[in-house]
């Protein structure tokens, strides 16, 4: 059997299967290089929001309400998908960055407001994203004082020292690491087929006698919508759609490159939600089905995870949460300091030498210093600062999509590409119930604000 | 000095000091007077908006306008594309600072007045892109004019005189009524025009290309992000985008047409004429990543006999192209190649010396097939600034420069 001539038969069998694989591919390999192009922004947009504040809600909508949130993944998905590729197709079109758009359109006055609010905002996301690496570094069992501070210096000196190239070359590799949530769920062995029937709407399955029997109905009160506002606020956030369009514009991304550029914010948006169902199947079949269901701190669930599904899924849910949280304090700071100078009219961009763009600089490691600064010293506000940050980001949102929706649909901007008449439907209805859910959370949040400053 | 944001809405009075409506906008007829703010609207509320003339002022203070004659004898406001607007065309819009070369987004106007008898005529005098600009965009209405006035003193200033000011118009009918030229670009050097071009939106930089000369257009485009430029060709007139083609070097040419679709690229090669799309079109029958795919064929070559003075000649009478004259290829009786001289040699030569004589050793040639690497690897190890491309025959097809080498191995 093992002789020459048999290995040789075998041998030019398998060469030839590979160059009809080979031939197969050869027309799509154009299409591919074409996607490879112009691939990043809207992958690295949509997965850096899975980050510090967000896995801290998914785990806690996880806990608390097992796999009767799964249904709200689809629409979100859409109401995501729908959002940024306005924003992408914008870039594309008109070649300019949504917040020089905005200070064209809308004047200085508007602008300058705005870009505060973002500023403000930002400065609580990334605070959030620190206080996600002390989580981390916690599970692992290392101080914060040592943590933190090298996240900081990290980050900082990534975007100073390398070129925006390399930066973005990282982040895409550290993409891959989410998959560590999938691998984490596979361990925590949950019921594959029921979390999987939860994904469509369980009222609709609930009429449905075979399945009937598996499905749970979610118990529409106050704290499951708070819940529900509190997985879209994390999902879609402001800063995404400014961070997007200048990435497509600094791309070069046209008309004839723009299919693929939306090819790319497709993948994105579902890649982001692939990662957000392995987290609440992860934490609904360990902790909802165990009885854990408050968890303080994304740190605390990766720990409650060890008893029930094993120290390697701890381990691989705090990796995860580590490098969600050190990803998205590179590129917060970055992006919102590109933005507010962009507008403003300072110079910006990570190409140009420190004294060109000093107020960019500034900034960009005066966010970074105030996150770290901000863990190390007043860690015990975190709770605090991640509702604030949430409630802003909620406040924030829909001041933005309607930004972005008036903008998109002005013809002497975007000619024939302003949206189609049913796309403008779902970008419309996204909106309003983006707006009415944030406005549930930031009035719950408040209240318990008021009701319970010291938590 | 006033200031545009300060004047908006001020409160007009007419001649017999009856109200008449609140500044609304300024607006500049360049066919005109290239600075002097022409016609001021006034809006009225519900009732139609009047423009009062520049000879119609009285005085102009922040706050309030005073006219010298009676409120009947204003227009009414009808829009004109020949009138460019100091709000809607100029505040928050980027423009381009042709002499610190670089695109900035103005913030505020500075008017100087003008008085001449009973009448006050304003006058742009440059275009305040800093904080104090900035400043008063944000607290004009909101705070007292003198905070305002005294908090923008302490700020560094940063303005661009209007000499300086080039605006970016990407529709071609009113950049015609606006009379907005591109002259000023065309001084500059092609690389930072094309810098320039990077920060603009892509409507702006196909108004730009669309209005200079095809010399300048094409050195622009060579030094263009590649994506850009085919974006940009793709949207011109076929027949403008190849008179740019024909101007461009067959080489940057041919890498420009790669990046095309097919159709388009057949369709501008079509448009160009005949001996230069020959060119392009053979050029573009090579991979990129070979020595064919980088070379020029556009080179001077002579006989290996003539001697210097010949050569100078010759070449004096010749509309040759001085970027790419660097070395000079060297031919022998049969057509073939035998050397090349660099113009630093020619210079230094007795003027009876033969090109022969002068010529570089060793004798350094690659096929049009050689990959990228062999290139890079001959040019790094002899020191080139210049490598010669032979077919079979040993006839040389084209020249690969240093410069081409440069971008090959930045990609």
């Amino acid at each position: 059997m093992w002789n020459k001539e048999s290995i040789e038969t075998q041998w030019a069998g398998w060469t030839e299967r590979v160059e009809r694989v080979m031939a197969a591919v050869r027309p799509y390999r154009h299409r591919l290089a074409l996607f490879l192009a112009v691939v990043g922004p809207g992958l690295i947009v949509s997965n850096v929001d899975n980050d510090a504040g967000g896995i801290y809600t998914y785990a806690q909508s996880g806990a608390k309400f097992g796999n009767t949130v799964l249904w709200s993944l689809i629409p979100m998905t859409i109401a995501l998908y729908v959002s940024l590729e306005m924003c992408s197709r914008m870039g594309a079109v008109t070649g300019k960055g949504l917040s020089d758009l905005i200070r064209e359109e809308f004047g200085f006055r508007v602008t300058f407001v705005l870009m505060a609010l973002v500023l403000i905002v930002n400065l609580g996301n990334v605070m959030a994203e620190f206080t996600g690496v002390f989580w981390a570094s916690e599970v692992f069992g290392i101080s914060r004082f040592i943590s933190v501070p090298l996240a900081g210096l990290l980050v900082w000196a990534l975007v100073v020292a390398g070129t925006a190239k390399a930066v973005e070359r990282i982040f895409l590799t550290v993409c891959v690491v989410y998959f560590s949530y999938v691998i984490s769920a596979f361990l925590a062995k949950p019921e594959w087929l029921i979390a999987l029937l939860h994904l469509l709407p369980p009222q609709l399955m609930h009429y449905i006698p075979s399945v009937r029997q598996w499905v749970e109905v979610p118990p529409f009160n106050a704290s499951y919508m708070v819940i529900l506002a509190g997985l879209v606020g994390t999902t879609i956030a402001p800063w995404q759609h400014f961070y997007l369009q200048a990435a497509v514009v600094e791309k070069r991304v046209g008309p004839r490159q723009y299919p693929a550029t939306r090819n790319d914010v497709l993948v994105g948006s579902i890649s982001c939600m692939v990662i957000v169902f392995f987290i609440l199947v992860c934490t609904s079949s360990t902790l909802h089905s165990s009885g854990v269901h408050d968890i303080d701190n994304a740190g605390t669930a990766a720990l409650a995870l060890k008893p029930l599904a094993g120290k390697w899924a701890t381990a691989l849910f705090a990796l995860g949460l580590l490098n969600a949280s050190l990803f998205a304090a590179s590129i917060l700071p970055l992006s919102t300091s590109y933005v507010v100078c962009e507008a403003m009219g300072f110079e910006s961009g990570i190409d140009r030498k420190f004294g060109e763009a000093k107020i960019f600089y500034a900034l960009y490691t005066a966010l970074i210093a105030l996150g770290v600064v901000f863990v190390l010293f007043l860690g015990r506000f975190a709770q605090t600062i991640l509702l604030w940050s949430q409630v802003l980001n909620g406040f924030l949102l829909p001041v933005v999509m309607i930004f972005v929706l008036i903008l998109v649909n002005r013809r002497d901007l975007m000619g024939e590409k302003v949206n189609p008449k049913g796309f403008n439907w779902v970008a419309w209805i996204s909106t309003a119930a983006m707006i009415g859910l944030t406005l549930i959370v930031a009035y719950s949040s408040i209240r318990e604000l008021l009701t319970h400053p010291s938590s | 000095m006033l200031y545009a944001t300060e004047l908006m809405g001020a409160k007009t009075y007419d001649s017999q000091g009856n109200y008449v409506g609140r500044i609304k906008e300024f607006f500049i007829e360049p066919a005109d007077q290239p600075n002097r703010i022409a016609h001021y609207l006034l809006g009225r509320g519900r009732f139609q908006p009047l423009v009062a003339r520049h000879d119609q002022v009285a005085s102009v203070a922040p706050g309030t306008m005073r006219l010298n004659v009676n409120e009947r004898l204003l227009d009414p406001y009808e829009p004109n594309e020949a009138w460019l607007a100091v709000q809607k065309d100029l505040l928050d819009q980027q423009i381009i600072d042709t002499s610190g070369r670089k695109v900035v987004r103005v913030n505020d106007v500075d008017l100087a007045e003008q008085r001449t008898n009973g009448n006050v005529e304003l006058r742009v005098t440059q275009v305040d892109v800093g904080l104090p600009g900035a400043v008063r965009r944000l607290f004009q209405g909101i705070a007292p004019q003198k905070f305002i006035r005294k908090m923008q003193q302490r700020l560094p200033p940063s303005s661009i005189r209007w000499e300086f000011v080039n605006l970016v118009e990407p529709d071609p009918l009113r950049r015609v009524k606006l009379r907005i030229t591109h002259e000023k670009l065309e001084d500059l050097h092609p690389a930072d025009l094309a810098d320039i071009m990077e920060e603009l939106s892509a409507a702006e930089r196909q108004g730009i290309i669309a209005s200079l000369d095809e010399e300048t257009a094409a050195a622009v485009l060579g030094e263009l992000d590649a994506r850009l430029t085919s974006q940009i060709v793709e949207r011109l007139d076929p027949e403008k985008a190849a008179d740019i083609l024909e101007e461009m070097a067959p080489d940057a040419a041919a890498d420009l047409l790669a990046d095309l679709p097919k159709e388009t690229s057949e369709e501008l090669l079509d448009e160009m004429p005949g001996q230069e799309a020959q060119e392009v079109r053979e050029l573009l029958e090579y991979d990129p990543a070979t020595a064919g795919g980088m070379m020029n064929t556009d080179f001077v070559f002579v006989g290996e006999r003539a001697t210097r003075e010949e050569v100078l000649k010759w070449m004096r009478d010749q509309e040759l192209n001085l970027d790419q004259l660097d070395t000079i290829v060297l031919l022998d009786k049969a057509a073939q190649f035998s050397g090349t001289v660099p113009v630093a040699r020619l210079l230094l030569a007795e003027p009876e010396q033969t090109l022969f004589e002068l010529k570089m050793e060793p004798l350094l040639s690659l096929p049009p097939d050689a990959s990228d690497k062999e290139v890079f690897e001959i040019f790094d190890k002899y020191n080139l600034r210049m490598l010669t491309i032979v077919d079979e025959d040993n006839r040389p097809m084209g020249t690969i420069t240093v410069d081409d080498v440069v971008s090959k191995l930045l990609k």
